[in-house]
């Protein structure tokens, strides 16, 4: 069931006309891209600034949210969690109601409009846990657009279920076998075929990171997740929350519901993947441990060697398992807006287990990480405050590798 | 006159295109790699040094394994500049472009990048990510070291950027023949020699032509049109083909280098 829902269709703080945002002196964005996708590039630039403009656009685009998607999605006050850590009130933004099942697909709607605006026959697509390459299939389905979708092997290996599921919504899935076989590499390959074919593709990119302006287009789609959330906050609590937290792979979930909390007195936390430790090499967190470098045609924080070398990264959850992050967090760190935070493989397995347990929501092990570090944000605060946590997507995609985890978790405690 | 100004004056008055040839420093292994560039360098006007990168984005199945057997045979970008030195050890005429992706230049300094380049001996920088709209970050550090700055042109560059792209490119022009990855399939001949054409409207500076010659016969048609020749997977693909045997790889490339070079010069 939804309501209807005002969104502010404003642009705010928007990235000047380079696509560059800037904190304190320092450089984020822009379009470090070949000079084949520069036109094009400018080209989805300008539908873009036009079709935002245009009423009848963002009607369309609304109405699938309302009618197609299930928008607005619930904010929900997790309150035997909340009881059973004693601190502040955890609320969760459920974007795992949303269809397909994850936040992912709010911008597969608004993109897959422009691209059908924009005369492509064609979308193509990178996912690494597959929600969007879900979400993309989903609208290449609606709109009766052929899809390819690129995927690392490793992760297809990871999100079988996804694949299949890809597969039934009729969409081509590539399996990519170059570099490190995940996330990056699906990228890569998939800039690559768009250079090929930018004449009659859109490519779809799925966060929030990239050339401009998939940045800011990506972000402004995103942001009803944290417009409703304020929103319904206001309406159900009485106020604002004290704390915001959300996961971050590329950045598209976080910047969706921090964007329009960050004129508020809200702490914003953006939550990254420890892996193995932020004192191993195995996480894959770009703005705790990354520094300044450009990579997949945006300069942004990236984990990286001495020399420039993209460094291989880990996280149990597929979609968090990249080196980089959208150029917007980064600016946002860098100018002390934003506060980041990490959580384990263990400590995210831990909280797939709590919140599913204690609340009936089994939550995508990338929205685990958020969890895991809401609930230890919220231990520590008094329970007449407010932890939002964008509980991003559903773990149904995740059960096997939970299941594989735990069993061999169980046979090491047995030894 | 810089050294590529005069690498073209040089093959203009022999009535022939330069030829640009391509290989990635360190590939297979940094031995091997000495004497391929070296041979390469003999047959050439011009070379470009491919700098290894983990992530490269704009290339194809040829060239992104190029880039991976030089990372794990470990390639450090001191390697490569230390490979660029001795190759213009051996030849003082040959032009020398170092060629790869913004991160490396970027993460050990801009500045730092482009004195040990010039140490090095090389004469231009062409960095594939970088468009004249993000040239801020290196803004005047390769021209206050004199060397030139390589950008690319492509079959999506419209009439205004074209002329963005002449106003910051130094060296030569480098036209991508065909909306792609390197490696490709060469675009249609007319629709490119149309391009060349229409570049030189805007600019005074030689146009090379590259992204999926492999063909001696290509070569020789570019080469009536354009002022240079790139050609960068086939000859780096001599090295999967001969992988292990130094001195086959060695054969090969020097078969190759030489039959692009005569179809230059006939
Ligand atoms: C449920 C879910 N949450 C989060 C992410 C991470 O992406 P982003 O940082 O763009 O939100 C993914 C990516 O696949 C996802 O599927």
């Amino acid at each position: 069931m939804s309501t209807d829902f005002t969104y502010d269709l404003t642009i705010h703080h928007a990235p000047d006309e380079g696509g560059h945002f800037l904190a304190n002196g320092t450089l984020f964005g822009g379009s470090f891209a070949a000079e084949t996708l520069m036109q094009p590039l400018k080209e989805i630039e300008t539908a873009f600034f036009e079709a935002w403009q245009d009423e009848a656009f963002q009607q369309e685009r609304l109405s699938l949210l309302k009618h197609y998607a299930g928008r607005a999605t619930p904010l929900y006050h997790a309150k035997r969690l909340s009881d059973e850590l004693g601190g502040a009130q955890i609320y969760l933004k459920r974007e795992d109601l949303n269809h397909t099942g994850a936040h992912k697909l709010n911008n597969t709607i608004g993109q897959a409009l422009l691209a059908r605006r924009m005369g492509k026959k064609k979308v193509i697509a990178e996912t690494g846990a597959g929600q969007h390459g879900v979400a993309t299939a989903t609208v290449a389905a609606l709109f009766g657009m052929q899809c390819d979708i690129y995927m690392g092997r490793e992760d297809m290996r990871r999100q079988a279920p996804n694949v299949f599921r890809m597969k039934l919504l009729g969409a081509n899935v590539i399996p990519v076998d170059s570099g490190t076989a995940t996330l990056k590499d699906a990228v890569n390959e998939a800039l690559r075929v768009w250079v090929a074919n930018c004449e009659d593709t859109f490519y779809i990119f799925g966060t929030a990171a990239g050339p401009h302006p998939f940045p800011l287009m990506v972000r402004q789609f995103h942001t009803v997740i944290g417009q409703e959330a304020r929103a319904q906050c206001l309406a159900q609590a009485g106020k604002l929350p004290d704390v915001a937290v959300a996961c971050v792979g590329g950045g598209s979930n976080a910047i969706g519901l921090l964007h329009p909390l960050q004129d508020d007195d809200i702490r914003l936390v953006a939550v990254e993947a420890a892996g193995c430790g932020l004192e191993t090499k195995q996480h894959a967190a770009a703005l705790c441990k990354g520094k300044a470098g450009i990579i997949h045609g945006s300069l942004s924080y990236l984990l990286e060697n001495d020399e420039g070398q993209v460094q291989p990264t880990h996280s149990i959850s597929a979609g968090l398992d990249y080196p980089g992050v959208g150029p917007e967090l980064a600016a946002m760190m860098e100018s002390g807006r934003l506060d980041v935070d990490s959580a384990t493989d263990d400590e995210a397995l831990a909280a797939f287990q709590t919140l599913t347990q204690v609340e009936g929501i089994i939550p995508a092990l990338e929205s685990s990480h958020a969890i895991a570090a809401g609930m230890r944000i919220a231990a520590s605060m008094n329970p007449d405050q407010i932890v939002l946590v964008n509980l991003s997507g559903r773990g149904d995609k995740d059960l096997g590798t939970v299941m594989d985890k735990l069993a061999e978790d169980a046979k090491e405690g047995d030894q | 006159m810089s050294r590529l100004s005069d690498v073209f004056a040089r093959c203009k008055s022999n009535q022939r295109a330069a030829l640009v040839s391509y290989l990635t420093a360190g590939d297979p292994d940094l031995t091997s790699s000495e004497l391929l560039l070296n041979t390469l360098a003999d047959q050439s006007d011009i070379l470009e040094i491919g700098m290894p990168f983990s992530d490269p984005m704009a290339d194809g199945p040829v060239i992104q394994a190029a880039s991976e057997r030089a990372l794990a045979s470990g390639t450090h970008i001191q390697d490569v500049f230390r490979l660029t030195a001795q190759v213009r050890q051996q030849h003082p005429d040959l032009g020398i472009v170092l060629m790869g992706y913004a991160n490396i230049p970027f993460v050990i300094g801009f500045e730092n990048f482009a004195k040990q380049a010039v140490e090095a001996g090389a004469d231009a920088v062409l960095l594939v990510d970088i468009p004249p709209e993000e040239g801020h970050i290196c803004d005047g550090i390769f021209q206050k070291h004199g060397l030139d700055r390589i950008l690319l042109l492509s079959p999506t560059s419209t009439e205004e950027r074209i002329q963005l792209v002449c106003k910051h490119a130094s060296g030569f022009i480098y036209y991508v023949s065909l909306n792609g990855i390197t490696g490709a399939n060469m675009g249609d001949m007319e629709a490119i020699q149309q391009q060349v054409n229409h570049i030189r409207v805007h600019t005074d500076l030689p146009v090379c032509v590259g992204f999926g010659v492999k063909t001696a016969k290509q070569a020789q048609e570019v080469g009536h049109f354009a002022d240079g020749v790139v050609v960068g997977s086939h000859f780096v693909n001599t090295i999967p083909q001969n992988i292990s045997n130094a001195e086959a790889i060695n054969d090969a490339l020097k078969d190759a280098a030489s039959s692009m070079k005569e179809a230059l010069e006939a």
